[in-house]
């Protein structure tokens, strides 16, 4: 593959292929050095647009386990500020010699615009509302895991998993969705209409508006990061309101079935989605998504720059 | 200074067959002074065209064209606008008034008739803002422009919101004959759009413009003119709610007129799925469902007119993340190809009926009619169009006239071509080129 800008960009075969990777991946963490010289020479560009230390420490970290250089291209310090282009900016970096351009940008399509620009290969680490796909990518890994199933195309089949909350503003609602559905499970977003997309019909999945009718039937709930500025938008009355209905408490939590996963892409709003310390079930699998998150994009920048290749040992 | 046109066949508002008669015409000193049989013989000319195998038709005029000229000339400028409406087929266009500054006073106004006819391509018919710097304030002062030669007025980029100013811009100008024309736009709906509202932006996680906040403004003044007795124009009309509502107040006797963009007959909000801010347009590129609605307007003559909304942007303005980038494509130069592509070989108009939506239907919604869209006959202006409707053609963004290059249509074939363009008794557009 030549990009990982979207799930339906490398489809349901570049997915397995990934999470199948991504299982040398996770023996190579466990080594004592986790470390081996896939991609040495090879440099990793973060353009990180939008700020998200937690998605760039993960792929600079991959990136490192796989012995590539990392190159950190802040846009606070950058060019762009005075006056320069994305384009000048590109081909600037482009010219550099990178090999892959990590990127996150507040505005939708962004990572396909840049992709015009640059030989380099892209990984879009979130672009506006639409597109997170190692997140979705680490988040089918950790249910895989948890559940004890291996990468297939329909490895996920029979599984219900609900997204909760922002979905209409949530790149990792869209990649997610579109990832966990490849696979063959069934999808339902969960929210107050205003936080629905407006329409759905593109994609198989349903939607309804109580958690409370949801929570009981999904194997997954993975919860999405409220934003506060969505109040400014009169999206939702206000927190408070808010969490009476989409968020997770403890008693909530009693309802679902004894083998339910929780999850989260981070960072969790306390007090506004969840209500109670995830950390106190072992259902959760928040911390799970954290650590795969590296083997994950350990395995996307291999495919990327070495697919075929031995993993080395 | 005098020419003949030879091998042709005309097609006017007098044209009752769709093919047209056969005839070869001169022209001197800005008028039409002979049409007679094919081959016979004519008064010596300075000048010879050739027409065969071409429609021979008063020329186009185009109702909303954003020249850019003054404040934009990295984007366009009067004189490269005029080369590409000549080029596309026009004799006359209307530049929209959202310039810098706008066309709220007489002295921009004269200045961009005055660089009009420095380029000297075609008439260059400046509009009028409804309200002082387009804010939606205070009226601007309709007759002290049109003094000056305005006969349309529009806050084009934006729509009049407040309803009880609408009302008053229309009561006040009722009587001055001139043609209110409305950007049909509830902004509240609209804050941050980038695309049309549906099942391809909630993919693509972009902010939605909903086909509801054109129809609610369409639906308002469709009232105010009932409430008001005065008429009114819709630019670019996109939604088939739209087609509908105003296919309605016409039967209602209504004076109600309507133009519709090519793009948004022939561009689905699908093209936005590769991220091309070329495709970012307002109103937004809709369904296969709207693009039948509005054919079907035009071909029952609830739209009017075809204005092609041209847009022109510098490239690097188009090279920036779709939130940034701004709205607008390039139309002129495409125009007939598009309209003869998608109406004529589909079957769905003739030839005749995209001629009145290009020609003079517009010239009266203009008010240009004692000189645009006028009959092929002695004695009339000779603002004429030549144009080869079976010629097919691919459309290069680098040969293009505009200053801009952002044509949505880049790499398409297109059929029907303009081979030659009549301007006040002058051939600015000779097999394609214009003059320079």
């Amino acid at each position: 593959m030549k990009h990982v800008r979207s799930i339906s960009e490398i489809g349901t075969e570049g997915v397995v292929r990934i999470l199948r990777t991504a299982r040398h991946m996770e023996a190579v963490n466990s080594r004592p050095v986790p470390k081996v010289p896939a991609l040495v020479g090879r440099t990793v560009v973060s353009l990180f647009f939008e700020d998200s230390t937690r998605t760039r420490i993960s792929f600079e970290t991959a990136a490192r386990r796989l012995s590539a250089d990392t190159v950190n291209f802040s846009v606070s310090t950058s060019s762009l500020n005075k006056g320069e282009s994305l384009r000048d900016t590109i081909e600037t970096v482009s010219a550099m010699g990178a090999a892959v351009f990590v990127v996150r940008h507040r505005t939708s399509g962004v990572p396909w615009q840049i992709s015009e620009w640059t030989d380099a290969s892209i990984v879009n680490a979130g672009d506006g509302w639409h597109q997170h796909p190692t997140q979705a990518l680490l988040d089918c890994y950790t249910v895989m895991a948890r559940r004890g199933l291996d990468p297939s195309p329909e490895c996920l089949a029979g599984l219900r998993i609900a997204i909760v909350g922002d979905s209409r503003h949530s790149r990792v609602a869209r990649s997610c969705l579109e990832a966990f559905s490849g696979l063959g499970a069934e999808v339902v977003l969960v929210g107050p209409a205003t936080l629905l997309p407006p329409d759905t019909t593109s994609w198989t999945v349903s939607t309804s508006t109580s958690l409370d009718d949801v929570l009981p039937e999904v194997d997954v709930v993975y919860m999405l990061r409220m934003q506060r500025e969505r109040m400014n938008e009169a999206l939702v009355p206000d927190l408070a309101e808010y969490s009476r209905r989409f968020g997770l408490d403890e008693t909530r939590w009693s309802r679902t079935r004894p083998d339910t996963l929780l999850m989260h892409p981070g960072p969790m709003n306390r007090g506004v989605e969840m209500m109670f310390d995830p950390s106190s079930t072992t259902q959760s699998a928040i911390i799970d998504q954290v650590t795969h998150g590296i083997s994950v994009r350990m395995a996307v920048l291999f495919e990327l720059l070495a697919s075929g290749d031995e993993v080395p040992s | 200074m005098s020419l003949i046109v030879r091998g042709g066949r005309i097609l006017d508002a007098n044209t009752h067959t769709d093919s047209g008669r056969p005839a070869d015409l001169r022209v001197a000193d800005g008028l039409i002074t002979h049409v007679v049989e094919p081959g016979r013989e004519l008064p010596a000319a300075d000048q010879e065209l050739d027409a065969s195998d071409c429609v021979v038709t008063s020329g186009f005029v185009d109702l909303h064209v954003h020249l850019r000229e003054p404040g934009r000339e990295e984007s366009e400028t009067i004189e490269t606008g005029s080369r590409a409406a000549a080029k596309g087929g026009f004799t006359a266009v209307i530049a929209m008034p959202n310039t810098e500054p706008p066309h709220d006073s007489r002295i921009v106004v004269d200045f961009v008739r005055e660089q009009g006819r420095r380029a000297g391509l075609c008439e260059v018919v400046p509009s009028g803002c409804i309200t002082m710097d387009r804010a939606g304030e205070r009226l601007a002062p309709f007759a002290e422009l049109q003094a000056a030669g305005v006969h349309l007025f529009t806050d084009d980029g934006s729509g009049v919101q407040d309803a009880q100013l609408m009302r008053r811009a229309l009561e006040y100008s009722r009587d001055l004959g001139v043609t209110l024309a409305q950007h049909c736009e509830v902004v509240s709906l609209t804050v941050g759009a980038v695309m049309h509202e549906g099942s391809c932006c909630s993919r693509l996680g972009l902010p939605g413009w909903p086909a509801l906040a054109e129809e609610l403004m369409v639906h308002r003044d469709i009232e105010l003119c009932r409430l008001t007795g005065a008429g009114m124009h819709f630019l670019h009309l996109s939604t088939a709610r739209s087609v509908e509502l105003v296919r309605a107040a016409k039967a209602d006797g209504l004076a109600i007129t309507a133009e519709v963009a090519p793009h948004h007959f022939s561009l689905t909000d699908e093209l936005l799925s590769g991220f091309d801010p070329v495709f970012k347009v307002n109103p937004p590129l809709r369904t296969p469902a709207d693009i039948a609605a509005l054919k079907e307007g035009l071909a029952d003559g609830t739209i009017d007119a075809i204005a092609t909304d041209h847009a022109p942007h510098a490239e690097r303005l188009k090279e920036q993340p779709l939130d940034q980038a701004p709205p607008g494509m390039l139309g002129l130069e495409t125009a007939l190809g598009v309209s003869l592509t998608e109406l004529v070989d589909t079957g769905l108009m003739t030839l005749r009926q995209v001629v009145a939506a290009l020609s003079w239907n517009p010239a009266r919604i203009a008010r240009l009619a004692d000189r645009h869209g006028r009959p092929v006959s002695v004695g009339e202006p000779a603002n004429l169009t030549v144009f080869d409707p079976t010629a097919r053609w691919e459309v290069d963004p680098s040969t293009l006239a505009s200053r801009s290059r952002n044509t949505p249509y880049g790499g398409r074939v297109l059929r029907g071509r303009v081979r030659h363009t009549i301007y006040e008794g002058v051939a600015v557009v000779v097999d394609g080129e214009a003059i320079q």
